[in-house]
């Protein structure tokens, strides 16, 4: 790249002049002529005379202009075999469905022997993804122009940077506005007067990009300049520290929204087991239900995906409730104080309801599509963007403690269910009615691994195998965090995400996991009340 | 609580210690499945071996090894039966023992190879020259001799079993909280065995076995060899375990299972008992698992999935726990089962296990053998 320098010095500032006037001429009449001609020299002999039709048709200015550069490198463009007629080729059944390239019309089909691909080099490549980035600098579309400028990010050169200069004063947008400035700082790095690439240091300076981190290293041990060396090492290892400090806070970052989902697993365990006293190892699947419910409701409104997690959060709720119900009201009821044997119960029913799924879905993976305002991200910086679906299931693994947290404390329900759960003969004594509450308490729980389900289907795949992993995680959430409390749970959840993920690059995930689990059977050892043990009268009786 | 739980064995617990000096004595379960296994050793190679092909007695060697395999799973679940039925310790990881048996028979099995692998490397494993492995990692050496490996199908798993008993009990987890911690156990053994790292062959295992002592292991022989010593097995193991039930030992920790804290304070050491027990249900599982990877011909890490272990209480369930002999009974036919429904219908078998879950514990706590029971006392 470096060679190309003046060749790109004096390609740039034609293309700066002709861009600008590019409209006017569009409209002329023999401008359609010329760009055919200019298009058929793509499929020249040797990459100069490819690379050179590939300049002028940037240069010209066509409305086509983009459209053929960008089958160029997506490997759209072929020729005819004989004649040499470059055509737009979509691969068909059977052979090509032919477009001409300057009008944009249909240009019948080939055979796969008729047509060849125009083959072209990495380099080529390089230089019409920066042509199209700068024909997208002036495009009206604020999207384009993002990309326009990260795409000249990767390669800013001098002759790039005065036409970036002249545009960076109308740019209404913040954030393309400081790429612009990269840009134009990155350029002026290689400028040849050492006081220019002082002020360039200056203007970079705060930025965390790979790009500039580069340059500056590169600067720092080679620039002929003493001060230049000596300001860019000190930049260089400024950068350093930042880039560190921001690596950490992607890892908590990281590890939260692990956690957070793993604390809604969770939840729901923490009210039938830590509350009620039932193993239920039919969680994961009430879990894997709430997923296969967001994608139902996706499938019934196909035109609303923004909103259909909005009626998918309730719905899954209600259905993972009431088969929560249906289990208590089936199966565990009959089995309240034997804890091995609703394990053993609940242990079947999870393998009926996976083969359920296998049968009535698929036993293959479904994906549901998050709706637009949940992808995407928030760069806050180059060094460190917080992914938007994960912050939402932080954000929403929160409301579901605070619900809960306010249903157990603040509702009449929540009342009755502590009273069953502390002593069951006095609660029934004052005329609660224990049963009742056992299947509501239940399906409350049931109801809450539904909700989780939607987090995770925003996450992962849906699968019949969705909620196995999660079973074993949740129980040693439950258990870490200390069996009866929902703050525990919290704790316990987020703790142990952000430790699995600080472990993961040093140990790999695999194995972070497998100590993670080790902690935990010897953190039980010397608490086996986890970190909340309860107190009083409730704990001396589990 | 515990004690609505106990399936109580037999009526015969009132009896006074010195009437059970003989090991068998009232056990007429036992004495059926001691005779069933002589006769198998006897008549199963007869018909394999000694009546022609073409003849409707002859018992292919696919059904031979079949068998052997049933016998191994009744041998697992006779393993857990001994701490579930018994020490009322409900282990859902009693796979990883038997898993480990396996990979430490595995190991033997790979090393008798020799230059006979794809590579053709004399001394490392096909799958140790695929990653770049330069020599044999320390833990591997010495399974290239059968006595070292044998002492390792037993050496292993009880040490395993062990540890994790040992720090469990100290610490007085209980119910189902042992539950789980054993099932985390196993799952973090399975993810462990996945990675390549190991050395124990990652995701595909150990397989592409040749020889068993020097004789080749898919000749029908060697298979009724293999099937014979997992019948022997399983009789030996089910005197081992009679015995030790029959034991004082054995008085104490059924007292465990029933009343722990009341066994506590009259003075014994109850950890230190149920670690006894759990160390030899360990080692039989392990034992178990050494004579079905021959027989199969392959072991790998999903071996220690939980499903596979917390199947196995199933059988332990479904035949009667408390028994012995039911396990073993339950073992075996709860596999033939599967066999049988999965040849005709795949799909079903998930919902038949899991409704076998829910109506073993709601309809049926004691299993076959109590319903048998039950049909001989009306």
């Amino acid at each position: 790249m470096r060679i190309n320098v003046g060749y790109w010095r004096f390609i740039g500032m034609i293309l700066a002049t002709l861009l600008i006037g590019a409209p006017a001429l569009a409209q002329q009449p023999d401008a359609d002529a010329e760009f055919a001609e200019q298009v058929a020299a793509l499929n020249a002999r040797s990459f100069d005379e490819k690379a050179a039709a590939a300049q002028a048709i940037a240069d010209s200015g066509h409305p086509r202009a983009s459209t053929v550069l960008q089958a160029l490198i997506d490997s759209r463009l072929y020729f005819r075999v004989s004649g040499g007629d470059v055509v737009l080729a979509e691969p068909t059944d059977g052979g090509f469905a032919l477009t001409d390239p300057v009008t944009g019309k249909e240009a019948g089909t080939a055979t796969q022997y008729e047509v060849r691909r125009v083959v072209i080099n990495n380099a080529i490549r390089g230089q019409v993804r920066d042509l199209i980035a700068r024909a997208g600098l002036t495009s009206a579309d604020a999207e384009v122009r993002r990309d326009a400028v990260r795409q000249l990010l990767s390669n800013p050169d001098p002759a790039v940077a005065e036409q970036v200069a002249t545009l960076i004063k109308d740019e209404p947008k913040a954030d393309i506005r400081r790429d612009m400035a990269l840009v134009l700082g990155l350029s002026r790095l290689g400028s040849g007067d050492p006081a220019e690439r002082l002020r360039a240091l200056d203007a970079l300076r705060g930025s965390l990009a790979d790009r500039v981190r580069n340059q500056v290293r590169e600067l720092a041990a080679n620039d002929p300049d003493e001060r230049v060396r000596q300001q860019a090492g000190a930049m260089l290892s400024n950068i350093e520290d930042k880039r560190q400090l921001w690596g950490l806070a992607e890892q908590v970052f990281f590890g939260l929204s692990m956690g957070s989902v793993l604390m809604l697993a969770a939840f729901g365990l923490a009210i039938t087991f830590g509350v009620m006293g039932v193993i239920n190892m039919a969680h994961g699947e009430l879990i894997m239900i709430g997923a296969y419910t967001t994608y139902v409701v996706q499938l019934l409104m196909p035109n609303h995906i923004d909103y259909s997690i909005m009626v998918a959060i309730p719905a899954a709720f209600l259905v993972a409730g009431a088969f929560g119900v249906a289990i208590e009201r089936g199966v565990i009821r009959f089995l309240y104080g034997r804890p091995l044997e609703t394990l053993l119960a609940t242990f079947g029913l999870s393998l009926i309801l996976q083969q359920l799924v296998r049968t009535v879905f698929s036993p293959l993976n479904r994906q549901v599509s998050s709706p637009a305002w949940m992808s995407g991200s928030i760069e806050v910086n180059a060094a460190f963007s917080l992914t938007l679906n994960r912050l939402y299931v932080i954000a929403f693994a929160l409301l579901v403690f605070f619900a809960l947290l306010a249903i157990f404390k603040r509702t009449t329900l929540g009342l009755r269910v502590r009273a069953v759960s502390q002593n069951r003969a006095m609660a029934r004594a004052v005329g609660v009615s224990s049963s009742r509450i056992d299947s509501l308490t239940f399906g409350l729980g049931a109801g809450v691994a539904g909700l989780a389900g939607v987090a995770l289907s925003q996450l992962t795949n849906v699968g019949p195998n969705l909620g196995q992993g999660y079973i074993v995680d949740s129980f040693l959430v439950v258990v870490f965090g200390g069996v009866g409390n929902l703050w525990g749970t919290l704790v316990g959840g987020l703790s142990l995400g952000v430790l699995n993920k600080f472990l993961e690059p040093q140990t790999g995930a695999v194995l972070a996991k497998v100590l993670v689990l080790v902690f935990i059977i010897l953190f039980i050892q010397k608490r086996p009340q986890g970190l909340f043990p309860q107190r009083g009268r409730a704990a001396s009786e589990g | 609580m515990t004690v609505k739980m106990t399936p109580s064995g037999s009526a015969t617990d009132l009896i006074p210690l010195a009437a059970h000096r003989r090991i068998l004595h009232g056990d007429l379960g036992g004495k059926i499945l001691l005779g069933l296994m002589a006769a198998l050793i006897v008549v199963v190679p007869i018909l394999n071996l000694a009546v022609p092909s073409d003849s409707p007695m002859h018992i292919s060697t696919y059904a031979v090894t079949l068998m052997g395999r049933y016998l191994c799973f009744a041998l697992l679940a006779l393993s857990l039966d001994l701490v579930w039925g018994y020490c009322g310790i409900l282990s859902l990881g009693h796979g990883a023992f038997f898993a480990l048996g396996g990979y430490a028979m595995g190991m033997y099995l790979m090393r008798q190879i020799g230059d006979r692998g794809v590579y053709g490397d004399p001394v490392l494993p096909d799958f140790m020259v695929f990653l770049g492995w330069e020599e044999l990692p320390w833990y591997w050496l010495g399974f290239d001799q059968f006595w070292f490996a044998a002492l390792m199908v037993l050496a292993v798993p009880g040490t395993l079993g062990f540890v994790f008993g040992w720090l469990a009990f100290r610490s007085r987890v209980t119910g189902v909280y042992l539950s789980i911690i054993s099932q985390a156990m196993t799952y973090a053994l399975m993810l462990a065995f996945f990675r390549n790292e190991m050395g124990f062959g990652g995701n595909n295992g150990l397989t592409d076995f040749k020889d068993i002592l020097g004789f080749s292991i898919s000749a029908p022989s060697t298979r009724v060899a293999l099937f014979v010593a997992s019948a022997l097995a399983l009789a030996l193991s089910y005197l081992i375990c009679r015995a030790i039930v029959r034991s004082r030992l054995g008085r104490v920790v059924t007292a465990v299972r029933d009343a722990e804290p009341r066994t506590r304070s009259i003075g014994y050491r109850t950890d230190r008992y149920k670690v006894w027990v759990w160390t030899v249900s360990a080692m039989l599982a392990g034992l178990a698992g050494a004579l079905y990877v021959p027989q199969v011909g392959i072991i790998n890490p999903s071996e220690f999935s939980p499903l596979n272990s917390i199947e196995a209480v199933v059988w332990v369930a479904v035949g009667g726990r408390g028994t012995l002999f039911g396990a073993a009974l339950g073992g075996a036919l709860v596999n033939y089962a599967q066999t049988l429904l999965t040849a005709w219908l795949a799909e079903l078998w998930l919902f038949v296990l899991g409704g076998l879950f829910v109506a073993v514990t709601l309809f049926f706590p004691r299993g076959l053998v109590g319903l048998l029971r039950r049909r001989e006392g009306s």
